[in-house]
């Protein structure tokens, strides 16, 4: 079960190392991380995706990060009305083919095209979980060479 | 002031008296302070056992226990001792040296990264990279290892910071946004709870460890007797009951009592206090408790349905909630046929062990024997293994902060350095040690601390030529392959001479009454070698994994 929780901690050093080493040796799994400073620069936001196998190991998963000295909130997305978005940069073949697909894409979702060279384009999204595969079927065809993701994100409506 | 003056200046702040430690590169700068006093310092001849001091006098007083050790290879000794008390919520401030900040990742000498390597097995760490923050930081560290759930904290301190110079002001508070322990239990929840109470028929009390940190053993005896309910303690909260009251059960779980096992089995409302449900108590999850309710009072929101699935969840302090309890509840439902069942029970189950008839010591008999001499009055430490099980089963607890055990990590060679931390918090107690021939050897280097200090310990080791525990389980589960379990031990009477130490060997039952006696007479710290029948095993006993109701050794 795929899950959405935001903590927000101290900025301060170490705490990263806090959340992962709890994650590891409780053998919790992490889909993704996305971590970074929040208006006030003395907190940082982590959106954690966590893959819990049940609603016991969730709750055990939001109660742990609670339980460190550093994090200050943990709010799970699931009772909440939130958007979520996640950015990825996507390095693509470039072929007869990718004109027609880029002017879909553009005009479909809102992707921008970074670089385009002879061989190769990179290309820049940012979307929701459905987006994204539709964004990345799309791009099939092509070949996909590299892809990076940020990690998700979210913020309550 | 220099950083080492304003930790010494701090530790002074926070009421310190005692420190356990040992010197080493990193840290001479705090030892040079440490030679002006005003602390009574206590040098261990190993760092675990500098922890295992601090976490023995914090459990025994309450108070929060020091440690210092240097970088490196002291801080590392350290980590066994940090885990143990981790483990069992106790308070405790590890301060250990660094490298200076500038060689920090450069894997310098004696470099560890003490932060990284403590992270998971303590309530927190600090590494303080800056001599303003020192003062405050120790504030902080003293406050989160004392408060909440209890738990050790490690201060982290490079040697240039320890120099470095700063105006010393001590913090009046702290101010900490992302941690603030909850101590009073939900009304509406304590509510649920009476209704529950009122409703039930066989309530059954489950105490912990909990009660004995947060000081309820007054309200548990209260809440008792109002409801009429028997009371088991788990290991860690042994003394937290009367272990001689009418309502007391012993201890639960895989060598707990048949008739506390049988009341957790049969319990229609399982009231559990400052207990997080170990797998040692709980034996087999489906099959603990099956026909109960259960209630959980604990001031770690993390121990709530961790393991076991709680009915009725409430978060705060046993003190606390036991008092709101008492305060709302006027009395319980009658459960006097059920008060019969358990007493059917205790007579026809009780806690024994076969007589010895070649005039063997009987390790048991050894812990009553302390029990009757010291009138159940002493500290007791144990080591791990079958001297920890038959320390709880066979000397009756009736105050709390008199058991010290290792009961989560299970550490052998705690009891020793406890009882030695123990015995410098409560100069005017006994203190025991019962401890086995192997785990007394895990830090049987102490004896040149007990000496040095003429520290009154009574180590009492139970010499079966085993490691025992995991002998009974060969015998038992691995077909008598007793692999890597007997031991040739030194002559612990000489070892014990060899430091200064008196000694006396015990040969036979007729002997046992004297030797006590005389141990518990002589004005210093003495080693006892019993020579017990070899074979022993700790009964009853729950088989790993099996239901709490299927004991073996105990039903027949």
């Amino acid at each position: 079960m795929k899950h959405t929780i935001q903590a927000l901690v101290e900025n301060r050093f170490g705490v990263l190392a806090r959340v992962a080493s709890l994650f590891s040796a409780r053998g919790y799994n992490i889909d993704s991380l996305a971590v970074g400073e929040t208006q006030d620069p003395a907190v940082s936001c982590m959106t954690f995706v966590v893959n819990a196998e049940d609603e016991r190991i969730l709750e055990q998963i939001k109660k742990q990060l609670s339980k460190l000295i550093d994090v200050i909130t943990v709010v799970d997305f699931i009772k909440k009305d939130y958007i979520d978005r996640e950015l990825l940069l996507v390095k693509v073949n470039r072929s007869s083919k990718s004109k027609e697909i880029f002017s879909k894409l553009k005009k479909e979702l809102n992707v921008k095209i970074l670089e385009e060279k002879d061989s190769y384009a990179v290309i820049e999204f940012a979307g929701d979980h459905n987006q994204i595969n539709f964004f990345l079927d799309e791009l099939k065809p092509l070949g996909v060479k590299e892809l990076v993701r940020t990690g998700k994100v979210a913020i309550t409506k | 002031m220099k950083g080492s003056q304003i930790l010494v200046e701090s530790l002074k702040k926070e009421g310190v008296e005692i420190i356990f430690g040992y010197p080493g590169g990193s840290v001479i700068p705090i030892f040079d302070r440490f030679y002006d006093g005003p602390f009574k310092f206590i040098l261990v001849r190993h760092e675990q056992a500098a922890a295992h001091a601090a976490d023995g006098f914090a459990r025994s007083t309450g108070k929060v226990g020091v440690c210092v050790a240097t970088s490196g290879p002291g801080a590392t000794n350290l980590t066994t001792g940090i885990a143990t008390a981790y483990m069992d919520s106790v308070p405790i401030v590890a301060i250990t040296g660094q490298v200076k900040t500038s060689l920090i990742g450069n894997d310098a000498f004696q470099e560890a990264d003490v932060t990284g390597v403590t992270r998971s097995i303590s309530k927190h760490n600090y590494l303080v990279k800056d001599v303003k923050e020192l003062a405050y930081t120790v504030k902080e560290a003293f406050y989160v290892a004392s408060s909440g759930r209890p738990g050790p904290v490690v201060i982290d301190l490079p040697v240039d910071i320890q120099l470095h110079d700063a105006e010393f002001s001590y913090p009046d508070k702290i101010h900490m946004r992302s941690y603030k322990p909850t101590y009073y239990g939900h009304p509406g929840q304590i509510k649920k709870v009476a209704k529950a109470i009122k409703e039930s028929k066989r309530p059954t009390i489950l105490a912990g460890g909990g009660v004995i940190i947060s000081g309820a053993h007054q309200e548990l005896k209260e809440f008792a007797e109002k409801i009429s309910a028997p009371v088991t303690t788990t290991l860690m909260g042994l003394g937290g009951f009367p272990a001689e009251h009418d309502l007391y059960l012993g201890m639960p779980g895989m060598h707990g009592t048949v008739y506390a096992n049988m009341a957790i089995t049969e319990s229609d409302l399982l009231i559990s206090v400052g207990c997080r449900f170990d797998d040692r108590v709980t034996g087999k999850l489906d099959a603990f408790a099956p026909e109960a309710k259960i209630i959980h009072i604990d001031i770690d929101p993390t121990s709530i349905s961790k393991n076991i699935k709680v009915d009725i969840p409430i978060v705060g302090d046993a003190k606390n909630i036991l008092g709101a309890l008492n305060e709302v509840i006027k009395k319980g439902s009658d459960s006097s046929s059920w008060l019969k069942r358990i007493e059917e029970y205790k007579k026809k189950y009780p806690l024994r062990y076969k007589k010895s008839d070649a005039g063997k010591i009987k390790p048991q008999y050894v812990v009553e024997e302390f029990y009757n001499q010291t009138k159940g009055k002493a500290i007791i430490a144990t080591e791990v293994g079958q001297n920890q099980m038959w320390a709880a089963q066979f000397y009756k607890y009736n105050y709390p902060r008199d058991f010290l055990s290792s009961g989560g990590l299970g550490t052998m060679g705690y009891g020793f350095p406890a009882a030695i931390g123990a015995q410098v918090g409560n100069p005017g107690k006994i203190v025991v040690d019962i401890a086995g021939d192997g785990s007394i050897q895990m830090n049987i280097q102490e004896l040149a601390t007990v000496a040095t200090y003429n520290i009154p310990v009574k180590v009492a080791i139970l010499n079966n030529h085993y490691l025992g525990m995991v002998r009974q389980w060969q015998e038992l589960f691995y077909n008598r392959r007793y692999s890597a379990t007997p031991l040739k031990n030194p002559d612990f009477v000489k070892v014990a001479e060899g430091y200064g130490v008196k000694g006396i060997k015990v040969f036979k039952e007729t002997e046992v009454v004297n030797a006590i006696k005389q141990a518990l007479e002589h004005d210093g710290p003495v080693v006892m070698d019993f020579l017990v029948e070899e074979e022993e095993n700790v009964f009853p006993m729950v088989p790993a994994g099996e239901a709490i109701n299927r004991m073996i050794g105990g039903m027949a």
